[in-house]
């Protein structure tokens, strides 16, 4: 009988069985960031432990910096506290760190791909439960809370329970203006937020495997909004192609044998599986949330639930009255205040082109206040070479600096009071984008490019009728890197 | 660190009815711009409270009748979204001493797990009995006993679970896991030796 990869790879990093039952597991790489370490290195002081293996660690700085202006100290004095804080930790503890002045700074879900950390086979952990990412490339990846990376930090080793693996299979051709986002939230909507409690998500099929690494990245970033802390795709030339001349991918020989071994770890064909769904992909249309977590969304061209279509009343009428939104109306052609492209979900090389493709020749709606924050300097750096930004900045985007910026209310980038924020993140939570009674509608970056310029909630397949399929976004598009 | 063992958690119960309340709502991401956990417990569900004021309500832990209260009952996946530990040290810090449920999303299960904060699992009908007899009668004690699995609130008796190994950690007090990690380290790094990506593949 085969075995899933997540088998495979539990049971290669499986250190013993602890007294309580619970496995030690060794962690391959561990990514730390500002917000859920401080805390924990002071532990690690206050026993007098080292950190276990620095070579394993690696840091850098997203969740609280400003994307306006990096000039330090930070306007925010609790910003710059933080920040300092993490670069004394990394400097005591001798822990590499990409801080603001580096080129590899980023999103820590974002650079840990770009710079070859991130590979297949490995077990990954990191204070942030968006580091199911990292199982785009074939890896076990989890977020893990402040006290658990204290325990990384001195021992490289986690307390886990087992999970079991739930395979979803996306089979058949997207429409043209349906993406990986719509993908993941699709998913997340028919199976719940709370639906992958104890499950690892193995995300199979013919449509996943022909997507590119960033949409991968996109579908398995929202694994822990359907409730799977864990998501993954087995390696492939794909992932291989990706890897192969990054920093701190191997080389040369080593990277002939590195393949093999990847390759080695995916899950066997007679594999068994706890479970195993199938969702075709020819059916989707582009995804809206309407409501206030991720699950709660529709199909562009459907109405907001409410009322009598609805088998949970109490949930819908909540989300709706803090939404302010009626049962039956159409999500087309709600107003927006706000659109916001970027975050560890959507803030790829890739993610902005798409964008790039829809607004090109357009101007964002003059109520409209639009951004764009590349996910990494590197994503920053690479789409001004393609002239990106220029085609944002006409359009009447911002162009900003590499950072979370509007996922989350932790740095200046906030919604204000009820404004509707169209956005390529990963939450609509209540509150979530740093003002307590704004509104957050999740959905394809191409979706908040269009509904940027429409002024409104709107369809991008309409706005992409007439723009080539991949098309060219600038003159420049020569100068896109392969 | 001394081996606490948690087998018991006793007081009174707050009900805190709705699915899916996720950690932002618990903790807003404003409050986790601090180096330490100090103080959180004056902003927990400090914005849904507001909220519940605003609408002429009163949240339940703004309702006097549940000051004080250490058991907080819940329904279906409470503490989803984001993995801040922010939140369940917030509640902890403001004594809460245990967590009845339907379930409970994972990450907050862990990050309350490894702080010593017990998050036990009831089937829906018996949250709905003790969030009922609680707001009936708010004096009422709850008593919990995670060995046996039992609760208890006035007449109502009610099974708890939680896996068995938390509760063996929770038990013999080996909750606190870095200790435990640390011993045998030849162990761990027999396990790193035999990862073909940490010897960069010398002999895959």
């Amino acid at each position: 009988m085969g075995k899933t990869l997540l088998q495979k790879v539990w049971d290669l990093h499986t250190v013993r069985t602890l007294p309580t039952g619970q496995i030690q597991l060794f962690v391959g790489l561990h990514l730390i960031h500002e917000v859920t370490t401080p805390q924990a290195f002071d532990e690690l002081r206050a026993r007098g432990w080292k950190v276990a293996r620095r070579d394993r660690t690696f840091g850098t700085t997203d969740h609280i910096i400003p994307t306006l202006s990096r000039k330090r100290p930070f306007l925010d004095p609790l910003a710059e506290d933080m920040l300092s804080a993490l670069e004394k930790n990394t400097r005591d503890f001798n822990v590499p760190f990409f801080g603001l002045d580096s080129d590899r700074q980023g999103i820590v879900h974002v650079i840990g791909p770009e710079l070859g950390l991130t590979q297949p086979g490995m077990t990954i952990a990191c204070g942030d439960s968006h580091t199911s990412t990292h199982g785009a490339f074939g890896a076990v990846a989890f977020g893990i809370g402040t006290s658990q990376v204290r325990d990384v930090l001195a021992s490289q080793c986690i307390a886990m329970e087992p999970l079991k693996v739930r395979r979803i299979r996306v089979t058949g051709q997207l429409p043209p203006g349906v993406y990986a986002k719509d993908v993941i939230l699709e998913i997340i909507q028919r199976l719940g937020v709370g639906g992958g409690g104890g499950y690892a998500y193995e995300y199979a099929g013919d449509t996943i495997e022909r997507m590119t690494m960033d949409e991968r990245m996109t579908i398995c970033n929202m694994s822990i909004e359907g409730g799977a802390r864990v998501g993954y795709v087995n390696p492939d030339e794909t992932t291989f192609a990706y890897l192969e001349g990054r920093q701190f991918a191997p080389k040369g020989d080593a990277f002939a044998r590195a393949k093999a071994w990847w390759a080695s770890i995916a899950s066997d064909a007679d594999a068994v599986y706890d479970d195993d769904i199938e969702i075709r992909a020819a059916e989707l249309t582009p995804v809206v949330t309407w409501g206030v977590n991720p699950g709660q969304s529709i199909g562009i061209k459907d109405q907001v639930p409410g009322g009598a279509t609805s088998g949970d009343l109490q949930s819908v009428t909540d989300a709706l009255e803090y939404m302010q939104l009626r049962g039956g109306q159409s999500i087309e052609g709600l107003k927006v205040n706000v659109a916001f492209i970027g975050s560890c979900t959507n803030g790829r090389l890739s993610d902005l082109r798409e964008a790039a493709r829809v607004v090109q020749g357009r101007r964002v709606a003059p109520h409209v206040k639009a951004l764009v924050v590349p996910g990494s300097a590197s994503v920053h750096k690479a789409a001004e070479a393609e002239g990106l930004d220029r085609i944002f900045t006409a359009a009447g985007f911002e162009w900003r600096s590499a950072g979370c910026s509007m996922c989350l209310g932790m740095n200046p980038d906030k919604l204000e009071g009820d404004q509707v924020c169209v956005s390529s993140s990963n939450r609509n939570f209540k509150g979530r984008q740093g003002s307590p009674t704004g509104r957050t509608l999740l959905m394809s970056p191409a979706m908040v490019a269009a509904a940027a310029i429409a002024g409104e909630v709107t369809d991008v397949r309409t706005l992409l009728a007439g723009v080539p399929v991949g098309g060219p976004p600038s003159p420049s598009a020569s100068a896109r890197q392969a | 660190m001394e081996a606490l063992r948690i087998t018991h958690a006793s007081g009174r119960g707050t009900p805190l009815r709705g699915e899916d309340i996720d950690t932002d709502r618990i903790m807003p991401a404003r409050f986790l711009r601090s180096v330490t956990f100090e103080g959180l417990e004056a902003h927990v569900f400090v914005d849904d409270r507001a909220a519940a004021a605003r609408a002429g309500a009163t949240h339940p832990f703004d309702q006097p009748q549940y000051r004080g209260a250490s058991i907080l009952v819940v329904n279906r996946n409470f503490g989803c979204g984001s993995s801040r530990e922010h939140a369940p040290q917030a509640l902890k810090r403001l004594g809460i001493t245990a967590l009845v449920g339907e379930s409970f999303s994972e990450i907050f299960f862990g990050n309350s797990t490894m702080i010593g904060l017990p998050c036990l699992t009831a089937s829906p009908a018996d949250v709905e009995a003790l969030m009922s007899a609680i707001e009936a009668d708010p004096a009422i004690k709850v008593q919990l006993d995670l060995v046996a699995g039992t609760g208890r609130a006035g007449a109502l008796a009610f099974a708890v679970s939680m896996p068995p190994n938390v509760l063996d950690a929770f038990r013999t007090g080996a909750w606190d896991m870095t200790g435990l990690m640390l011993e045998n380290y030849s162990e761990v790094d027999a396990t790193a030796a035999r990862l073909p990506y940490i010897k960069n593949f010398a002999d895959a």
